[in-house]
Parts: structure tokens; sequence; C-alpha cells
């Protein structure tokens, strides 16, 4: 251990990395896992960029597939973790002190991979510097997609600068200052929301897609993110709470699960409007709708798919709401990995690829993604899992040493 | 007059040659212009709902970009001279320049330097008329270095007074796709894809509707099948266009005289764009695409039919490379049963301006307050 007079950024650095690259077998195992498959995911994305987008099944008719749905999905992620944000630092509830450390982690790598994921998606990535503003050509604030570079980048920032000044401070032996962090959390409350609801009006400032173009839309992305992300968070603690001595109060994940539940039934009713909408007096732009519910003139690959997701957000949504399956630990458990499930199909594939069909012109042609496409997507959830395991092993280990030298209260 | 698809089977069409059409492409004399377009902003285009068209701007031929990006061209060129992008581009020409000096090949030397030159070019919309030439002649030696056809790009600017516009007979149309076939050569369109800008749907009788609920848009069989009728889609270019907002990059904007460009070498391919699109008039290069060096049409315009790359987007310019030379696009003049009108729509006395007048046109999905300048009507 570092003396803590000799703590600089630099030894804060090293240290960091030292607690990365030591551990058990069973670390080393699943990193090496993980690197693997990051290692097949860059084999196919080179496999693209050498041959082209052609490679995957996106076409003219469903431009957008596999990976802007997994963007949309995560940015959900990312939001999410203000519900940790909130009540730790605003609220100051200290059951959440603790858990908002791994909360500000998970933002930070779901926002890496919705990098990652709109990278990959670009026809020319090498010319990504057109949109730096000033040496190249930022067209805002006309076009949503600035706005959600903007947005994105930021809470980024704000979410990689908050816990980095509070682990660092900590890494020297020394209480953070309020004053100094405080502001940009309040700051980074708001940002959560807004990433997503920039992310929503991407889809819905688009009045050539009806299926998107929705006012629902942006609310529906918040109310389906804040129920997703908790119940991840919650499979999250239960594991770090297993596996290691972290302290993470039992009152973090109860209060969790309430958050879920509140957010999962909002999204429910909001379900239902959007079916009522669409289905009980459908007209020419219900057949989006109509093509991911029930299929359209024969085609059908997505109408499986969503009514698993269905099923599993109303069956989860139900264990949630009753008290007796709530407080019950494996079925929270189960109904985590139940709802994170449905969300994740529903607002992956059902959000994005049936926004495109029927097609303008009213032609319908399928997507199914290719295998460059998944193992691409792979890949990235690889990386994800690598960036997470990296930045939490070194939070805990910062964390439980200031703990055991400094027994005072928490920040 | 009944033919089965020619281009598609690979034989060659037989019909007439097209008659000499005669629209006044150009403006006409100022006095004119400036007597029918000045009194109300309505006159200057005839249009049943109106399509937002301004009146011509007393603008020289060389200001108008300036005039739209003056912030733009003030930000590129700063008072000292030299701008941020142009030190970075200078220092990796040098790297570069280096590299191929070590490697020790003149051909290789020169080629990575024009590639390096093309990579740090600026959008097009705020090149200096010199940057123009320059990023010219680049490609014209890079495409010599590939042995390709030698291409003529020209960097033309949108003619003042001019705005195009197009009409569609739906009585004419056979249903031919001989405008689809001039299209793809004229503008050098992707063969390995069989990449269309012009979509063709038949219809059936009494089956019509404007949402196309009933086309078909992949009919294999000789035409004009009894019973039918024929549409044409292409880029309609909006005069509001929702895929010009979108662009994160500015890679996509809409000249003076209405055309909707795409900067090719600026597109970063993320297809928003397309998306945005309400009639499908985007294409995406998902490819690299081919077009065997002898079919090539060596006559470009640098916002029009020059060699596109993968990753990219492309769409319809009303053939700009021929539109601004006062010629018709591809399409009007392939076309044999004289079902599509094109011309300039601040010309009272146009053929485009006498159909939008006497005939009951109509648009595609007026609704979504894009206005299109490309209409249908029937006779
Ligand atoms: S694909 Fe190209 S032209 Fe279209 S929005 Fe993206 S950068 Fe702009």
């Amino acid at each position: 251990m570092t003396p803590l007079q000799d703590r600089t950024l630099f030894r804060f650095f090293r240290d960091v990395l030292r607690h990365s690259v030591t551990g058990s077998l069973r670390y080393h195992l699943w990193m090496g896992s993980l690197t693997f498959l990051m290692a097949l995911g860059t084999y196919a994305y080179l496999i693209q960029l050498n041959k082209g987008l052609g490679v995957t099944g996106m076409s003219d008719y469903v431009s957008w597939g596999l990976y802007i749905s997994n963007f949309t999905f995560l940015v959900g992620i990312a939001a999410a973790s203000v519900m940790l944000v909130l009540p730790a630092y605003i609220l100051h509830d200290v059951d959440f002190s603790k858990a908002v450390l791994i909360g500000e982690g998970l933002a930070v790598t779901a926002l890496l991979m919705c990098l990652a994921f709109v990278t990959v998606d670009m026809g020319g990535p090498h010319r990504l510097w057109h949109m730096i503003p000033k040496i190249g050509y930022f067209n805002w604030p006309q076009s949503m997609l600035t706005w959600d570079v903007i947005v994105l980048n930021g809470y980024l920032a704000l979410n990689l600068l908050i816990p980095f000044y509070i682990l660092f401070s900590h890494y020297r032996g020394r209480s953070p200052k309020k004053a100094l962090y405080v502001p940009f959390i309040m700051f980074s409350v708001f940002w959560a929301v807004s990433i997503h609801l920039a992310t929503a009006f991407l889809y819905a400032g688009l009045p050539s897609r009806p299926y998107w173009n929705n006012a629902l839309l942006g609310p529906r992305f918040l109310a389906s993110a804040f129920a997703g992300g908790p119940a991840l968070m919650i499979l999250i603690l239960h594991f770090i709470k297993q596996n290691t001595d972290f302290p993470i109060a039992e009152e973090t994940i109860r209060k969790l699960a309430l958050i879920v539940t509140v957010a999962a039934q909002i999204n429910l009713v909001m379900l239902g409007s959007e079916l009522f909408k669409e289905f009980y007096a459908p007209t020419h732009h219900s057949q989006s709708a109509t093509y991911l519910f029930f299929g359209l003139k024969g085609h059908k690959p997505l109408v499986p798919i969503i009514w698993t997701a269905i099923l599993l957000n109303v069956f989860a949504t139900l264990l949630f709401t009753f008290h007796r399956t709530r407080n019950n630990k494996p079925i929270l458990l189960v109904s985590c990995t139940l709802l994170f499930a449905a969300i994740y199909l529903e607002k992956g594939m059902g959000l994005v690829v049936p926004g495109f069909i029927p097609s303008p012109l009213g032609e319908i042609v399928d997507y199914f993604p290719t295998w460059i496409e998944i193992a691409v997507t792979i890949g990235i959830w690889a990386l994800g899992f690598f960036v997470f395991t990296l930045l939490v092993k070194a939070a805990i280990a910062i964390e439980k040493e200031y703990e055991t030298h400094h027994r005072s209260e928490p920040h | 007059m009944s033919r089965t698809k020619a281009f598609l089977f690979g034989q060659t069409a037989e019909h007439q040659p097209p008659e000499e059409y005669t629209y006044p492409l150009l403006p006409p004399p100022q006095s004119t212009q400036a007597a029918s377009a000045s009194p109300s902003s309505t006159s200057a285009c005839a249009a049943p709902s109106s399509c937002g068209c301004q009146p011509p701007k007393p603008t020289a031929v060389d200001t108008p970009y300036k005039a739209l990006l003056k912030a733009d061209l003030q930000e590129a060129e700063p008072a000292d001279g030299i701008s941020r992008r142009e030190m970075l581009q200078h220092l990796l020409i040098g790297v570069a320049a280096t590299a191929a000096v070590a490697s020790g090949c003149s051909e290789n030397l020169e080629k990575g330097s024009l590639n390096w030159e093309e990579y740090f070019k600026k959008n097009y919309r705020v090149m200096t008329a010199q940057e123009r030439t320059d990023t010219v002649q680049r490609l014209e030696r890079l495409a010599q270095m590939r042995n390709e056809k030698k291409p003529s790009i020209q960097t033309k600017n949108a003619i003042p007074g001019v705005l195009y516009g197009y009409a569609f007979n739906i009585s004419k149309c056979k249903g031919y796709m001989d405008c689809v076939e001039a299209c793809i050569k004229e503008n050098n369109l992707d063969r390995k894809s069989g990449m269309q800008y012009i979509r063709m749907f038949e219809i059936e009788k009494g089956k019509f509707n404007v949402n196309l609920d009933h086309a078909d848009g992949t009919y294999h069989h000789e035409v004009p099948a009894a019973g039918h009728v024929y549409m044409g889609t292409q880029c309609f270019q909006c005069e509001n266009p929702p895929c010009v907002a979108v662009c994160p990059v500015g890679a996509t904007w809409k000249e003076d005289d209405g055309i909707v460009v795409i900067d090719y070498d600026w597109c970063i391919g993320c297809r928003y764009c397309q998306s945005a699109c309400p009639y499908w008039a985007r294409r995406f290069n998902w490819h690299e695409p081919v077009v065997p060096n002898t079919e090539v049409n060596p006559i470009q315009h640098y916002l029009g039919n020059r060699k596109r790359k993968k990753g990219v987007m492309e769409k319809c310019t009303f053939c700009i490379q021929r539109s601004r030379d006062g010629k018709l696009p591809a399409c009007a003049e392939a076309c044999p049963t004289g079902a599509r009108v094109f011309g300039n729509l601040l010309d009272p006395n146009s053929e485009i301006r006498y159909v939008l007048a006497n005939k009951k046109v109509f648009r595609l999905k007026e609704d979504l307050g894009t206005e299109p300048k490309f209409w249908y009507f029937m006779d």
C-alpha cells in the first residue's frame, strides 16, 4: 500500500491498475472470457469495416437494427443511475451512500457501450471528426442527434468526474468537500432525464415514421428506464453483497425494488394507452404496431419477441406489486431478471425495427441481424462487463480501505 | 405499344428517340423576371397549396453560398488567415510525406498526400472557390491514378432565378422504366446492388390511393399490364426537407435552385436522414459501389453523379450535372411517353407552370408539410 502522504494522481491510477490485474482465479477466468468475446467482436467489426455495413442485416428499408436498438436501451440504463444518485446525495438517504458509486460506475459503462454502439453503426467512423464544432460542422441545434451527442458526452463527463473526485479524496484519506461536488450532482440529476428524453426525441421528431412520432415516447422511455435500470442494479448489488464484504445495506435493495415497482406499473399504464391508441381505431399509421404485434401481410418475425416481452413484463410487474413476492429475495431476483429481459426486448428490437416497417412507400421488408451484428453486439456487451468489473473492483478496494482507516461518518 | 422492361432483361430498348424538349430552363431575362416574381409570392408558384417558394433573390452568381453561410465562413477563416484545421492538415501532410519518402516511391507519395488533403478538406458548403477547384483537381488525379476513366467534375452553382420542379403524368406513364435505366447510367449508380433512385409502382385501376397501399414496386412482366396504372417516385426535393434538418454534420442541404444535395465526402453514414425521409428517397452505400469503367459517365458534378464510396448516403439530384447546364434530367429525357415534365417554377412560361395552373395536381403526404416540388396529375 502506498503511504497516504505519497498518494498522487499518478499513484492513484497505478494502484487502480494494480487492483485490476490482481484477483482470484475466478476473476481472471471471468476477465479472460470477456477478453475472448471482445476479440470475437473486434474480428467481426473488422470484417464489417472492410466490406461495409452490407454485412449486417440492415438495408435501405430497415436502416437501423441491432446496434441502434442496443444503444437506445443502454441510454436508459445510464439514465437510471439517477435513481441511486437522487436518494443518496440529495435526499441524504444513508442506505444509498455506498451503492451510489456502483450506480455511477454502471452509468459510465452504459454510456461507453452507447458510444461504441453508435460508432459501429456509422458508415464512416473515421470521419466522425466532422462532428467536432468549429473544426467540423456541428449541425446544432437543428439535428436532434447533435443534442444527443452533447447530453451523452456531458453525462459521461459528470459520471466520471463525481465518483473520481470522491474516490480520489477517499484514496488520499480525506473526506470530499460537499460544496465541490454537490452542485455537479444536482446538475447530473437533471442531465440524466435529459439524456433519455433527447434520445426519445431523436425518434419522436420524425413525422415520416408515425410509429415513433408520438408524444408518449419520451415519458415511456423514462418509465421503462427507471424500471429496467434499477432492476439490473438490484441484481448487481446482490452479486456484490454475496461475493465481497462491501457493505451494501439490505435496505438499499428494498428501496430500489420499490422504485422498480412504481416505474414498471407506470410503464404498463403507458403501454396500455399506446395499445389502445393503435388498435381501438386503427389508421394507416397503426401499420407498424400491427406488424409488431400481429404481423402484416404474412410478415411476422417480431410477433413472438414482442409477446414474450409483454408477458414477461406483466408477470414481473405483478411479482413486484405484491409485497409477499417483492420481499422474498429469490423471487425478487427472478422478477428483476424477467423485467430486465422484457424491457431489453421491447425497447430494443420492439421499438427501433417496426418503426421502419412498412417503408414510407408501403413496402414490407423484414430485418434479421446477421452473425456479424450479433458478434459485434456481444463484443460490446463483453466490453461493458469488462469495464464495469474494473471500475467496481477498484472502487470497492478504495472504499474498503477508507472505511477501515477512517471510521468517520460516510462522506 | 407494349414492350418488356428491356434493360432489366439485358436487351436494347427499341423505341423512338425522345422528342427534343425545349422547356426554358434558364431564367427569363431580368426585366420580366422582376415583373413576374415581385408583385406577390403566390404568383411565383401556382401550386394548389402554397409550396413556399420564394421569389428570386437578386443575388450575384457567386454570392449565394457566402450569404447563406457567412457565419461558417467567418469561423472557418479566422483573421490571421490560417485555421486550426489547416495547421493540423499541413502537419499531417508533412508526416504522410515523410513516411512516403521513406518508402521511396513518388507515385505513392503523391497518392498519400492527395488522400491526406482529401481527408482533411472542408464541407463543400464552406469551401472557397479555390478550395473547390483544388479538391476537384485532386479527385480527378486520384481517379486517373486508379486507372479509371478521367472524370470532369463541375462545381457549377445554382443559377439565380431558377427553382426546379417536376410533374408526373399518371395517365401517360406505361411503366417502361426507361427513366430508371437512364438514371442508373447517367448517375453512375451502383450496379452491384442494383441501386435505383427512381421507384416504379404498378397499381390496379380502382385501387389507387395516395398511401400506395396496393402498389407493387417489384413488378416484372410485360407492360403496360391491362387495368393498371404506373406511378414513379424519386426524391421530391422538398422545400422543407426533413432529411436536411436531422443531419448531425450538415452533410446534406438544399441549394438555392431547390435541389437537395449531399456532400459525399462529408457524410458520416449515420443514416438519420434516411429515417427522416417520408418518401424513401435516400440510398445508402452498404458496400463499395461498382460501376464498370466503360460505363462510367465522366460528365459529373461534385454534388451529383461523381464517384461515391461505401458508407455514405446518396440520392436523386434532378441530375444536377445536367439541369444546371440547361438540360433535362436523364429520366425526363428518356421517357418515351411524355409523362415527365421538368422545368423552372419561377418561369411563368414554363411547361411545369402550365401543368400546375391547368391540371388537377396532387403531391404525396402533403399533411407532413414538407412541400415537395414534385406533383402528380392525370389528364
Ligand atoms: S447519413 Fe450522411 S447525410 Fe444522412 S444524416 Fe447521416 S451524415 Fe447526414
